[in-house]
C-alpha cells in the first residue's frame, strides 16, 4: 500500500558531479529521506535512480528524537559519520507536488540549478531555498482514510493515543551508484500530523576524493590497530648527533606540555590576582 | 550518533586527551621511569602491558576509562557545532538562554538593590576571622534577611510549563496534540515496558536491600550474599563491577567506599592539596552567592531533623564548590552557560572576562540538599566535596536546566505524568479536575532528587539505583508510584493542599 509523500523537494546540480562520495545535512522534523539520483542513461537521455528508499531519521516520529541531528550519507552505506563544514555546497528549492498522489508543498517548484563551490561556503541556517515541506492540517479523518494504520517502528506515548503509521522499514545500503550524478531528488516524509514543518538544512554534497574535513585525531590514533612489526635493530643505526638533537627538541616540548597542564590544574579564576566582580553581563 | 569505528576512534581521542591531563598520567609516568630495567625496548609493548597488570594499574587505568565514558555523552556527529552537543533542540537552547537571563537579572537587581558587590576581596582581619572559624560556620548568624533565593522549583516549573515547540501543531482546542498535563513538549519517554527492560534488576524476583517484604527471596539469606558479593567488589576495584552491584542496593557498610569506586574518587593527597586550595580562595574572596548558600542551608539543611547536624560540612563543601572552576568543564554537555562577568566594570574587554560565580552554577533555594544525605557517608570533607563535585557533575545539573536529554528535568516531568495518566487515569483525571495537577506536587521531589522527603536510609537506596544505572528516570518512576500508593487516599481529597497533606513523606 503506498506511503504518502508530505514532502518533495529536488536540488540539481550545474555540472555532474563524477561521483558523490558523502551528503551531509541537519535534519528538522523530517522522519524518512529518500534519495533519488538522475544519471546519463542509454542514447545521452537522463534517468531517474533511486538510491535511498525510506532512510528513517526520526525512530519515533511524533516525539523529538532524531528531529534536530546531523546526518550523513555515505557512498556505500548509510550512516551518521564524520564531518565538517563544506567543501561542496549546494543548496536547492521546494517544489510542488510531482504525483498525483502527493500532497502540495508551499514554495514553487522550479529546478534549481547549483554551484559546487570549492570555497567553504555553508548553507545558511535561515535561506530560503531549503528544502521544505508543509504539514497539512491533519484530522482523523484524513488518518482515516489514509491506509497505512498500523504499528509504530517504536511505540510513542501521547496524552491520548495517538493514530500509528505502518512505515517501511528503512533502507541502509545504496540502491545504486553515486556516479555520474546530474540531478538529486530528495524526497522528505514526515507521517506524525504534529509539527507543521519539516525540511532539511545545511545540506553539503562532496563528491569522492573531497573527503570532508575529519575532526582531529592524532596521529597515533591511526596506527591503532597497525600489524605488529617489532622494531629492527638489524639496520644501520641512526647518527647518535642526529638523534641526540631531536631527544632534546622532544624534552623541551615535553617540559613545555607539563608546564601548560600545570598551568590548567590550578584553576584560577581571578585575573592578576582580582575578582572584583559588581555586576553580571546580559551577553 | 557516528558509524562505530569512527565513534570509537573519536571516543579514545578524547579519553585518552582527557587523562593526559589528569594527576593519573603523571603518577603513571613516575611509576614506569622506576621500572625502567625491567622494561626493555625491544619487547616494550608487552614488557607494559605485564607491568600495568603486576603493578595493579591496568583496574586503574580501567576505572578511569570507565568514569569518562559514563560522564561524557559519546561523540556527536562532528558537523554539530559545539550548542548541539549541549543539546540538540534549537528551542530547547532557547528556553534554557532565557531562564538564565532572568536569573542573572534577578542577581543583577539584588545586588543593586542591596548595593553589594558580586565579589571583592576579603579585607586581611576577616580572612583571618572566617580562617578561625571555617570548623564552625554554622554558628556564625549573618543577618541574611534581605537576601533571597534567586528562585525556588516552583519559578522553574512555571518555566518547564510554558516550554512548546514552535514547530509542533499546539491547538487552542484540547486534542490528541496537546499533553493533558503540565509539560507539553513532545519528548520521547519510556513506557513500562521498556522501563521494565532497563530497570531489569529491579524486577520482583530479583533480590533487593531495603524492601523487606519481598516474598520469593528470604531477605537475610540475600543479605549476607549480598555483602559477601560486595566485599569481593571492592576487592577487586573494579567500578564497571561496583555500578553492576549497586543496582540491587548498597549495604549501608559499603556504600561509601563503593559509591567512591563508582566515581573513581580516591583522595589522593594531590585531591586533598586541590580542596585546600579552594578553601584559600573561599578564604580570600567574598562572594554574593556565599550569601545565598547560607541562607539555603539555614532554610532548608538546618531545619531538617535528618541534616541539621551537618551544617558546618555544608558551608566547607558549597563554598569550595562555587570557586572550583574544574565544574565549569560540564557546561561542554549541559545545555546551561556560565554567567559571565567583567572584573573591575571593564565591560566588553575579553581578558577581563570571568565567570560568576568561579564554578559557573548559581545555587537555587534547596541546592544544599544535594550535598546533605551525602554527609551521612563521608566526614573527610575533601572527600566528600569531590564525590559531591562528581555527583553534580554527572547528574544533579540535569535537575534544573532545560534539556531534552532523558534524565533531563523535562523529560522525568514528561515521564511522570505519562506514566500516572496511562496507569492511573482516573486518578489523573481527578487530580486534575481539581486543579491539583500531579506535577505540582511532585516535581520538587524530582528536583531535589528526593532528598528531604525520603527518609535518608530509603534515600541512599534510591541515589544507588541511580549511580548503578547511571540515569535519574528512576525519581519520575517513584515518583508515580508514591501516587499510585496512595491513589484510594487522593480519589478524596478536593483541594490541591488536601492533595499535599494525604501525599507528604512525614
Amino acid at each position: 500500500m503506498p506511503v504518502r509523500i508530505w514532502g518533495d523537494a529536488v536540488v540539481g546540480l550545474r555540472s555532474p558531479v563524477p561521483q558523490v562520495q558523502e551528503i551531509v545535512f541537519r535534519n528538522f522534523y523530517t522522519a524518512f529521506l529518500s534519495v533519488r539520483v538522475q544519471r546519463p542513461g542509454p542514447g545521452g537521455s537522463r534517468r531517474w535512480m533511486t538510491c535511498l528508499r525510506d532512510l528513517c531519521l526520526m525512530p519515533c516520529p511524533h516525539t523529538e528524537e532524531g528531529s534536530q541531528d546531523y546526518f550523513c550519507l555515505h557512498r556505500h552505506q548509510v550512516s551518521m559519520s564524520g564531518w565538517d563544514r563544506g567543501v561542496t555546497s549546494l543548496w536547492c528549492s521546494p517544489l510542488s507536488a510531482h504525483t498525483p498522489g502527493w500532497l502540495p508543498l508551499q514554495g514553487s517548484g522550479a529546478h534549481v540549478p547549483l554551484t559546487p563551490m570549492a570555497a567553504r561556503v555553508p548553507v545558511p541556517h535561515s535561506a530560503p531555498p531549503a528544502l521544505t515541506g508543509r504539514c497539512l492540517p491533519w484530522t482523523s479523518s484524513i488518518w482515516g482514510g489514509l491506509g497505512v494504520l498500523g504499528g509504530c517502528p517504536k511505540s510513542c506515548p501521547q496524552s491520548v493515543p495517538a493514530p500509528v503509521v505502518t512505515l517501511p522499514v528503512p533502507s541502509l545500503q545504496m540502491l545504486c551508484d553515486l556516479d555520474q550524478v546530474t540531478a538529486m531528488r530528495f524526497i522528505l516524509r514526515q507521517p506524525s500530523p504534529v509539527w507543521l514543518h519539516f525540511t532539511i538544512e545545511d545540506l553539503q554534497i562532496f563528491p569522492l576524493g573531497q573527503k570532508s574535513p575529519q575532526k582531529d585525531f592524532p596521529s597515533w590514533l591511526s596506527q591503532l590497530t597497525p600489524p605488529e612489526q617489532p622494531a629492527s635493530l638489524h639496520g644501520e643505526l641512526p647518527d647518535p648527533e642526529k638523534v641526540s638533537t631531536e631527544v632534546q627538541q622532544m624534552w623541551v616540548l615535553t617540559e613545555v606540555i607539563r608546564a601548560r597542564q600545570a598551568a590548567a590544574r590550578i584553576g584560577r579564576f581571578d585575573v592578576d590576582g582580582c575578582y572584583d566582580v559588581n555586576l553580571l553581563s546580559y551577553t | 550518533m557516528l558509524e562505530p569505528d569512527r565513534g570509537l576512534s573519536l571516543t579514545i581521542a578524547r579519553v585518552v586527551q582527557r587523562l593526559q591531563g589528569s594527576s593519573l598520567h603523571s603518577q603513571l609516568e613516575r611509576q614506569v621511569s622506576l621500572h625502567k630495567p625491567e622494561i626493555k625496548l625491544e619487547s616494550l609493548k608487552e614488557d607494559i602491558k605485564d607491568f600495568l597488570k603486576t603493578s595493579g594499574w591496568e583496574k586503574k587505568l580501567q576505572n578511569a576509562v570507565y568514569s569518562e565514558l559514563n560522564v561524557f555523552p559519546s561523540p556527536c556527529h562532528p558537523a554539530a557545532p559545539p550548542e548541539h552537543i549541549k543539546e540538540p533542540l534549537a528551542y530547547m537552547r532557547k528556553a534554557q538562554g532565557s531562564w538564565e537571563k532572568r536569573i542573572l537579572k534577578s542577581l543583577n537587581s539584588m545586588c543593586t538593590e542591596l548595593n553589594i558587590p558580586l565579589a571583592q576581596k576579603r579585607p586581611a582581619n576577616e580572612q583571618k576571622e572566617l580562617l578561625n572559624k571555617w570548623n564552625e560556620m554554622g554558628t556564625d548568624e549573618p543577618d541574611l534577611s534581605l537576601f533571597r533565593p534567586v528562585y525556588a522549583p516552583k519559578d522553574f516549573l512555571e518555566v518547564l510549563m510554558n516550554l512548546r515547540n514552535p514547530n509542533y501543531e499546539n491547538g487552542e482546542q484540547p486534542s490528541f496534540r496537546n499533553h493533558l498535563g503540565l509539560i507539553q513538549v513532545p519528548l520521547k519517554v519510556k513506557d513500562i515496558p521498556e522501563l521494565k527492560e532497563d530497570f531489569n534488576e529491579l524486577g520482583l524476583n530479583i533480590g533487593q536491600l531495603g524492601i523487606d517484604d519481598s516474598a520469593q527471596v528470604p531477605p537475610e539469606f540475600f543479605e549476607n550474599e549480598h555483602v559477601r558479593v560486595g566485599q569481593k567488589v571492592l576487592a577487586e576495584q573494579d567500578s564497571a563491577a561496583a555500578q553492576q552491584y549497586v543496582r540491587q542496593g548498597c549495604p549501608t557498610a559499603l556504600r561509601a567506599d563503593l559509591w567512591a569506586l563508582i566515581l573513581n574518587i580516591s583522595n589522593q593527597p594531590e585531591d586533598i592539596l586541590y580542596y585546600e586550595q579552594l578553601k584559600s580562595n573561599v578564604i580570600q574572596h567574598d562572594l554574593l552567592v556565599d550569601s545565598l548558600i547560607y541562607k539555603d542551608v539555614k532554610l532548608t539543611a538546618s531545619n531538617d531533623d535528618y541534616y541539621f547536624v551537618f551544617e558546618d560540612y555544608l558551608y566547607q563543601v558549597l563554598l569550595c564548590f562555587s570557586r572550583d572552576t574544574s565544574v565549569l568543564e560540564h557546561f561542554t554537555y549541559s545545555s546551561a552557560t556560565p554567567p559571565k562577568s567583567y572584573i573591575q566594570g571593564k565591560l566588553g574587554m575579553e581578558e577581563y572576562a570571568v565567570f560568576y560565580p568561579p564554578n559557573g552554577v548559581i545555587p537555587f533555594h534547596g541546592f544544599s540538599m544535594y550535598v546533605a544525605p551525602l554527609c551521612f557517608l563521608y566526614h573527610e570533607p575533601s572527600k566528600l566535596y569531590q564525590i559531591f563535585r562528581e555527583m553534580y557533575v554527572r547528574f544533579f545539573f540535569r535537575l534544573h536546566s532545560i534539556s531534552s536529554h532523558p534524565s533531563g528535568i523535562v523529560s522525568l516531568c514528561l515521564l511522570f505524568e505519562t506514566l500516572l495518566q496511562t496507569h492511573l487515569p482516573q486518578l489523573f483525571y481527578h487530580l486534575r479536575e481539581i486543579g491539583a495537577q500531579p506535577l505540582r506536587i511532585s516535581f520538587k521531589w524530582m528536583v531535589r532528587a528526593f532528598s528531604g522527603y525520603l527518609a535518608t536510609d530509603q534515600l541512599l537506596l534510591l541515589w544507588d539505583r541511580i549511580l548503578g544505572y547511571n540515569s535519574l528516570e528512576i525519581l519520575a518512576v517513584l515518583a508515580a508510584a508514591v501516587f499510585a500508593f496512595r491513589a484510594v487516599n487522593l480519589m478524596e481529597v478536593t483541594s490541591l493542599a488536601a492533595a499535599e497533606v494525604r501525599i507528604s513523606f512525614t
